[in-house]
């Protein structure tokens, strides 16, 4: 079970108070953690990756254990702390605009 | 009619204004969607408790949002509380936020780019919906107008949108360009007089008119003029900001253009301009009063290159003649120091006797008229900025 931290405007379409929570095969991707994510909130597909290309939103940033997930590949397996919900999964809007 | 609910889209949420019938004492809902662009907002002519939104940021893109009870509860059209939302595959029962453009062999594949600011060819992108314009006869056929310029339509109640391509598809579709705002697709108007034809305003491309329900597209754009593009009268390229129909006069048209008010009075076959005697003829809104087909009113902007009223005077013009000869309306209005702007969605009137006539300011007022517009009151103040106004006369 992987924990999942939702910026406020996407929490309030998921329609949920806090944290999510999301199943996901073992050695899971960060594109893998946003299928189940997708699929468990249908509401929010496209809101954080293209609909077509899946590709990240430029505003919208992916934070786990510290380090910067944004830039990864399709092939970056999620950390071991994330795996196993010990540290949450954060996707983040952007510090931009007004 | 016992109320009157004005709609109004702003730059960080949406807002309900409701009054009676007298418009004399105003209520404010919201916001709804709180800290997202609202570019508009429109209910269903047949049924006035089924509204439609566009919600969108920078951010998280394309939201579309539905009402069925008149605003007070709102849901994504197929995520509705206590209705699926995969369907037995396990892949999403809808996708009311998926505008994708038509890439289909026979109609799409031409439709690859447009010209960009600076003249050269860009791919066609979807940003937003800039505009909604719900069926005259089915609560749950609504069309779409996006930027990049192009027209959707749902059949679902916004389940799920498709592309009418015949309009980007017109062979003068690679020579459409954006505006300052925007390449959008912004007005939508459908003849109850002539089911199946459909006006749309591009900037900048211009009017576009279709009499088979979007099938096929006719630009009529003859008589208009416009000096920032090469040939002043060229087929497109017109920065048309806004149009206006009476139903009962369904052929005659008024336009708002970048410069100029004009008018058509064969379905857009020929325009002649009308600015007569206004103090500036650039400005976005322009609407028709809802019992007298000949009154028109408009809001005069200083120029393109300031956007705020002439003087600082905010002032609604009328033409009781249907252009060329305009009085000013100010009693009620600020009348000094005012530079605010009055964006092209964001003037409606309402079908009571006498007409209604409102629009939203930049400056986050909005205002009222409840008799034709001799006298206003600002029914709300302090909004954030006002991108879009409709209003329905409820029974």
């Amino acid at each position: 079970m992987i924990r999942v931290i939702l910026p406020y405007h996407l929490r309030n379409l998921a329609r949920v108070q806090s944290e999510i929570q999301v199943d996901v095969p073992e050695s899971a991707t960060v594109d893998a953690l946003l299928d189940a994510v997708e699929a468990r909130y249908p509401m929010l597909k496209g809101t954080i990756r293209e609909h077509d290309t899946k590709k990240r939103r430029a505003f919208v940033r992916f934070f786990a254990c510290g380090d910067d997930y944004s830039m990864s590949d399709n092939s970056t397996v999620l950390p071991e702390k994330v795996l196993n919900g010990r540290e949450p999964f954060l996707i983040v809007g952007a510090i931009a605009g007004g | 009619m016992k109320a009157v609910r004005v709609l109004a889209g702003t730059k960080k949420g949406a807002f309900i204004i409701t009054s009676n019938a007298q418009r004399s004492s105003w209520t404010v809902d919201g916001p709804f969607f709180g800290g997202w662009e609202i570019y508009h907002m429109k209910g269903s002519p047949v049924d006035p408790n089924r509204i439609y939104a566009s919600q969108s940021s920078g951010w998280f893109g394309q939201i579309i949002q539905r009402s069925d009870d008149g605003g007070k509860t709102w849901f994504q059209p197929g995520f509705k509380d206590g209705e699926p939302t995969t369907a037995p595959d396990g892949m999403p029962a809808t996708e009311s936020n998926r505008f994708a453009y038509d890439t289909s062999d026979k109609k799409g594949k031409p439709l690859t780019t447009h010209q960009w600011y600076d003249g050269t060819q860009h791919p066609w992108e979807f940003k937003r919906v800039w505009h909604l314009e719900p069926s005259l006869t089915d609560p749950d056929t609504v069309y779409a107008g996006v930027e990049d310029a192009a027209l959707f339509k749902s059949t679902d109640g916004g389940k799920s949108w498709k592309e009418l391509s015949a309009l980007r598809g017109h062979p003068t579709g690679a020579k459409w360009q954006p505006g300052a705002g925007g390449m959008a697709v912004h007005t939508i108007i459908l003849d109850k007089a002539n089911p199946g034809r459909i006006y749309v305003a591009i900037s900048a491309a211009g009017v576009f008119r279709s009499d088979d329900d979007g099938e096929t597209w006719k630009p009529i754009n003859q008589g208009l003029s416009s000096n920032y593009i090469p040939d002043p009268h060229a087929e497109v390229g017109h920065c048309v900001h806004r149009i206006a129909m009476h139903p009962a006069k369904p052929d005659v048209l008024f336009m708002q253009k970048h410069w100029d008010v004009m008018r058509t009075d064969n379905a857009g076959e020929l325009w002649t301009e009308v600015s007569g005697n206004l103090p500036s003829d650039f400005g976005f809104v322009v609407d028709v009063h809802a019992q007298e087909p000949n009154t028109v009113y408009v809001i005069p902007i200083k120029s393109d290159s300031e956007h705020f009223p002439p003087e600082g005077k905010l002032r609604v013009y009328r033409s009781r003649t249907g252009g060329n000869t305009w009085e000013a309306l100010t009693q009620g209005l600020p009348q000094e120091n005012c530079y605010v702007n009055v964006l092209r969605d964001a003037m409606a009137v309402d079908t009571l006797n006498p007409c209604g006539i409102y629009f939203g300011t930049t400056g986050g007022q909005i205002y009222a008229s409840p008799d034709g517009g001799d006298n206003w009151t600002a029914i709300v103040q302090n909004l954030p900025a006002v991108y879009s106004v409709e209003v329905q006369a409820l029974p």
